[in-house]
């Protein structure tokens, strides 16, 4: 059992010490660029563990959590551009928006199920998306240039990319963590009975839309956490960020790493954007070679990458 | 106490046509095993859904333990301590069986935003789950999946589940459905432990079955209370033989 059980635990350890160590490597080779990516890798990450709390723990098919990654970014652009950049202002600001929003769709759309729920979260995001890009005075289409990252005391610089770096990491590892206490606790037995069989935990007494709206709204909370961290990463942000295909991005890396998998997410993110980026210095239609491989995952490996590595482990064991 | 422990009276429920249940007046006594028997189509599921709450009825009233519960939705009932199984399995097949078993406590633990502590250590919660699982027999498969169960211990769950809340009425809709002869057995001598233990309505088509439980039978024919009395007594009656129970009697004769 020991061996087969730290296959899983190893590969988990050796992502977790590379993440660590990563921005030692980048000044050893004086590679800034791999710096950038993992950043980005990491930000993402964030993004995903909050999908997967609702998509794979709660079931919820949510086709617009990239809304709340443009919600948390132009919340921190636009303080920006109207010349506040406390971050103690702006990540508040932008948790609060994202909340608000979630909270709003959650409301709507958790009346529906299935497709249904699919269409209305999917149209709520594409909604936001047209309003950004109306907003002449923030850029409208082209996006909003941030000229300043989120100022917070003295010893906090968000402008050096290895604190950054290490920042966005602590924060991904601190909502694994969040997500993980949530998924077990009362409320996340609830949301799991709720993804298994919704009419029964009615019957035994749960009204269960109330704990899934919470649930949507914690998601997307933290959702736009990410958005905030993404802004200040490119110092942009642009209506581009919460197009729907980013929406599906964010699914593909919960669904490729492993949903209602505590590292799932993270897995998923660092498998899908370094295939990207491996594949698409190889061919410029790298997507033909990446569209197969995700239907291989899907296909057989039903618990994505993460569901693979048990499966390892099984097979050792026996 | 007094009186009896569930009381429902004057009964009625149509659909468009069909009339389900038609002036029913029944009564369940405090610590019996009360069956309600009949033919296909005579409301008994219909009876049940009242009794739980899933539908309301058209006219009459349903008092539990001293409180008129006619209007009250299902999750109030059963934080009253009206428990119900299903007839059709419905169970968290991809939970396992004692996270399954442990909702049910949930339910009846106060609300659960609670989002830190973890609900699997929480002995508040498990020991109670595990006890009902004991009194079904299903303790070995506490940690297995529910969808590894068989079909006979799916009903055990089933079971556990309503145990869960700590009832003093359990509505048992159909529990021998599907059984095999070994199952079904084995769940006779269930329900007859339990029956030393807290007062059930049992709607049940194995006859065998209801004749060595039941303290007392309710005849339905078309949603009408046609007899209703001890087993011996229930036997002998004219009508209700010939009605519904003289074919099968006669051919044990």
């Amino acid at each position: 059992m020991t061996p087969a059980l730290n296959l899983r635990t190893i590969a988990i350890v050796a992502l977790l010490a590379a993440l660590l160590l990563l921005p030692v490597y980048s000044e050893l080779v004086g590679n800034r660029f791999v710096l950038t990516l993992f950043t980005r890798i990491v930000i993402l990450a964030l993004a995903a563990v909050s999908l997967n709390l609702i998509l794979g723990y709660g079931g919820m098919m949510s086709f617009g959590h990239a809304a709340y990654l443009g919600i948390g970014g132009y919340a921190v652009g636009m303080l920006a551009h109207e010349g506040i950049f406390s971050g103690f202002v702006q990540w508040p600001a932008a948790l609060a928006a994202s909340a608000l929003f979630a909270l709003v769709i959650g409301a709507l759309s958790l009346r529906t199920r299935g497709v249904y729920f699919i269409m209305i979260t999917l149209a709520f995001a594409q909604m936001a998306y047209y309003v950004c890009a109306g907003l002449a005075r923030y850029g409208g289409d082209d996006g909003l240039t941030i000229y300043k990252r989120s100022e917070f005391v003295a010893p906090i610089n968000l402008s050096n990319k290895v604190q950054f770096y290490y920042l966005c990491l602590a924060l991904l590892l601190a909502a694994i963590y969040l997500v993980w206490r949530i998924v077990n606790s009362r409320f996340g037995l609830v949301i799991q009975g709720a993804r298994s069989n919704d009419t029964r935990m009615g019957a035994i007494g749960f009204p269960t839309y109330r704990y899934k709206l919470v649930c949507f709204v914690i998601a997307g909370t933290l959702c736009g956490l990410a958005g905030a961290l993404l802004a200040n990463h490119t110092d942009f942000v642009s209506p581009a960020t919460m197009y729907w295909t980013r929406s599906g991005d964010l699914i593909i890396m919960v669904v490729l790493g492993g949903m209602a998998s505590p590292f799932g997410p993270l897995i998923g993110t660092v498998a899908l954007l370094l295939l990207e980026e491996v594949l698409s210095g190889i061919t410029e239609y790298w997507q033909i070679i990446l569209g197969p491989l995700l239907l291989l995952v899907v296909l057989f490996a039903r618990g994505g990458i993460d569901g693979l590595l048990k499966q390892l482990m099984a097979k050792v064991r026996s | 106490m007094s009186g009896p422990l569930l009381q429902a009276d004057n009964l009625a429920k149509r659909f468009g046509g069909i009339i389900a249940s038609d002036d029913l007046t029944l009564s369940v006594a405090s610590g019996e095993l009360h069956a309600v028997i009949g033919p296909n189509g005579a409301g008994k599921t219909t009876l049940i859904a009242q009794l739980s709450g899933q539908l309301t009825p058209d006219a009459g009233h349903i008092r539990f333990a001293g409180n008129d519960i006619t209007l009250l939705p299902m999750h109030r009932r059963s934080a009253l301590g009206l428990a119900r199984s299903f007839q059709i399995t419905s169970l968290f097949l991809d939970l396992s069986v004692l996270d399954n078993v442990t909702l049910a406590v949930q339910a009846h633990a106060g609300h659960s935003f609670r989002f830190w502590r973890d609900a699997r250590s929480q002995t508040e919660l498990r020991q109670p789950a595990r006890a009902a699982l004991a009194r079904v027999g299903l303790t070995a498969r506490a940690d297995q999946p529910a969808s590894a169960l068989s079909h006979g211990e799916h009903r055990q769950l089933e079971l556990a589940m309503a145990l869960a809340g700590n009832p003093r009425l359990l509505l048992l809709d159909e529990p021998m459905a599907g059984l095999g002869p070994e199952e079904s057995a084995r769940m006779v001598d269930m329900l007859r432990a339990l029956k030393r233990e807290l007062t059930i309505l049992l709607v049940e088509h194995d006859m065998e079955a209801v004749f060595a439980l039941a303290d007392r039978i309710t005849v339905l024919v078309y949603g009408r209370v046609i007899a209703s009395g001890a087993p011996a007594d229930i036997r002998a009656d004219r009508q209700v033989r010939d009605a519904y129970l003289g074919e099968a009697e006669a051919a044990h004769e």
